[in-house]
């Protein structure tokens, strides 16, 4: 299986007033394609931040990322925008929903920006609520959706395009036991269609669920535990 | 889809720029739609008090000049104006003028004036000593045919107490209310005033050296300086007293039919000779230069107004904008981070400003149209020289509408680029 993601040597830091506050220390990562990969840690040990390279929301300061064997360090900004739009989803913490956006057209506005036309761009949002389990609410706007039915909404947004990679921040922190169960049947219904995924989680038991545990600490790789 | 053939396109294509400009038109459109009413309301306010701040201020600035030429056109010189020529005392070849005024097909109605200088008494008989100050004032007196007169001017409308002089009416006047200090409580050396009279006053009026006693029957207030120092009189009642045995007279003043253009009736009248013994003017042409510069003067400063107008209705719609936009910044980084491109974000904002803008001034049109504007013509502003009016011209508003507009997709485009050019995950985590 080829790898989707090759980390090489990366750094990234923040300037905090005079000093200057290392966040991940010069990680090397190799994600095969299709892989369901867990990274774990505590409060400030990395993990989102290694997301937010990893996914293009942020620049190293230092490193390689190449994706699907393209430097993405490299990108311009107008690129790395591209390139979001067409190979990755992203599953945020809080959900991230445009309010005023019904269920439907949250989802449908990648596919509209990607050239799909309207009709074209609700078939494909819809079956992407269908494989969520959101048949019923799909003109509810997102304040008339429970946490759980709307990170559902936002893991229709990140699959509609058929990405290479789906990134989730920490998709069950805000949802009750329950709920979180329900996101996580989602991701591995997803993972057995031969979805990649990356998934930040503070959470043990949902880490277990996945391939591969990976977990940082004061912004080195600590542990790597595939099963 | 290949990493590689996305990154293949370069640059942006006509075809990424429509896909941008359609997905930016199903953003706005979705927001204004589902936005919170209240909100949406308050900002097509703001925008209907700017666009009326930019066209009210103006106009009412503009009107109060523009009525005072309006009245000054109605109440005396009419729409041609033909007068004595600076070399003579009087319009020589009257009657044939007056002819020819009347077998031109543009002419509704006209009057003839006779004018002289002369002087008016009173409370004359109340004077014990000859030392004692001659309540006194030294106006011109007109002399019309009343009939003709009101016909032109409706100067019976504008006779505030008392009554309009009839055509039998050889023993009364009507006198200017700015000749009575009721009227006009100032003194000044070259503006004397007539103390304690009053309609039904008796005066004592010296033309020409012959002096005749008379009463007064109304007392004029046009808004016209020039008719409000003015007495009136029997044109053959004034035509006695100045000893004149011609039918020469020294003002003609013509209202044309609607529709008719007045450069065409002077024209025709020139054409026809009048001109060899008398000036023909237009209304315009005929205007005091002071209300020239005047209507010059306020035109200007409407114009300085109305700019200043624009950049402060420019501010207001760019931080009203520019909050709608902050207040999202969370949603925009979150667009930005799914891969929507700027332009589709940017387009979006840009039309939700001209949504704002256009709803502002169409509002502000049907208030102005339906509601101020006939408002002003009703009740117009009572102004010591004209009845003030708001001035609004179509094609004028059209244009600072439209001025208004533009200025609001760059009010609207600015605050949306400097959010959408923020860091996205700066955006997306609200640092």
């Amino acid at each position: 299986m080829k790898n989707i993601i090759t980390v090489k040597n990366l750094t990234k830091s923040f300037k905090s007033g005079d000093t200057e506050l290392t966040v991940l220390r010069e990680l090397e990562l190799v994600v095969p394609e299709g892989q369901f990969l867990a990274i774990t840690g505590r409060s400030g040990s990395g993990k989102s931040t290694m997301l937010y390279q990893l996914g293009l929301l942020d620049h190293p300061n230092s490193g390689e990322i190449l994706i699907n064997e393209v430097d993405v360090t490299k990108l311009s900004a107008e690129e790395r925008t591209k390139f979001r739009l067409n190979e990755l989803g992203y599953v945020f913490q809080d959900y991230a929903l445009i309010p005023e956006l019904t269920a439907l057209e949250n989802v449908v506005i990648p596919l509209l920006m990607q050239g799909y036309n309207l009709a074209e761009s609700k078939e494909k949002s819809q079956k992407a609520l269908e494989r969520v389990g959101l048949v019923g609410k799909m003109d509810n706007v997102p304040s008339k959706l429970s946490g759980g039915e709307q990170q559902r909404v936002s893991i229709a947004r990140a699959i509609a395009h058929d990405p290479h990679i789906i990134f989730a921040d920490e998709p069950t922190a805000n949802l009750d036991t329950e709920t979180s169960r329900i996101v996580l049947d989602t991701f591995l219904s997803l993972h057995k269609q031969g979805q990649t995924i990356i998934m930040v989680t503070h959470e043990p038991e949902y880490a277990e669920l996945t391939d591969r545990i990976v977990k940082l600490s004061d912004g080195k790789i600590v542990s790597d535990i595939k099963k | 889809m290949s990493v590689s053939n996305n990154l293949n396109t370069d640059g942006r294509g006509l075809k990424n720029l429509f896909v941008s400009l359609k997905l930016g038109f199903f953003l706005a459109f979705r927001q204004i739609k589902r936005s919170s009413i209240g909100t949406t309301a308050l900002i097509i306010f703001v925008m209907t008090l700017t666009f009326l701040n930019l066209v009210v201020v103006r106009g009412i600035l503009v009107g109060l000049i523009q009525s005072s030429i309006d009245v000054y056109k109605e109440r005396y010189i009419g729409d041609v104006f033909i007068s004595t020529l600076p070399t003579k005392t009087y319009i020589e070849n009257s009657p044939s003028i007056i002819e020819i005024v009347k077998n031109l097909p543009w002419t509704e109605s006209y009057t003839g004036r006779y004018l002289t200088a002369g002087r008016i008494e009173g409370t004359y008989k109340e004077r014990i000593n000859y030392t004692d100050k001659v309540n006194e004032a030294t106006p011109q007196f007109a002399g019309i045919d009343p009939v003709m007169e009101n016909k032109m001017t409706h100067l019976s409308s504008r006779v505030i107490d008392g009554a309009y002089l009839n055509e039998n009416d050889t023993e009364y006047i009507m006198i200017g209310a700015n000749l009575l200090k009721k009227y006009l409580p100032i003194e000044s050396p070259g503006l004397k005033t007539l103390a304690n009279v009053d309609v039904g006053s008796r005066v004592r009026i010296t033309v020409n050296g012959n002096v005749k006693e008379v009463t007064i029957k109304g007392v004029v207030k046009s808004k016209v300086g020039e008719l409000d120092q003015r007495v009136f009189m029997l044109d053959s009642t004034l035509r006695t007293l100045m000893g004149r045995t011609d039918y020469n007279l020294n003002e003609i003043a013509i209202r044309i039919k609607p529709g008719a253009d007045p450069i065409v009736v002077r024209d025709a009248l020139i054409k026809s000779g009048a001109s060899d013994t008398a000036k023909v003017q237009t209304y315009d042409e005929a205007l005091p230069k002071f209300v020239k510069d005047m209507r010059d003067t306020f035109a200007l400063l409407g114009d300085m107004l109305g700019s200043i107008g624009l950049v402060v209705a420019s501010i207001t719609i760019f931080i009203v904008i520019y909050i709608n936009a902050i207040t999202r910044r969370k949603f925009i980084g979150i667009m930005k981070g799914i891969g929507i491109d700027a332009v589709a974000i940017e387009f979006s904002y840009i039309l939700q400003s001209v949504f704002y803008a256009v709803m502002g001034v169409l509002i502000g049109f049907v208030i102005l149209y339906a509601f101020l504007i006939p408002y002003f013509i009703a009740h117009p502003i009572n102004f010591p020289f004209s009845d003030g009016i708001l001035v609004a011209e179509l094609v004028g508003t059209i244009w600072r509408g439209s001025l208004l507009i533009v200025a609001t997709i760059f009010a609207g485009y600015i605050p949306a680029r400097i959010v959408v050019k923020q860091n996205t995950l700066d955006a997306i985590l609200g640092r």
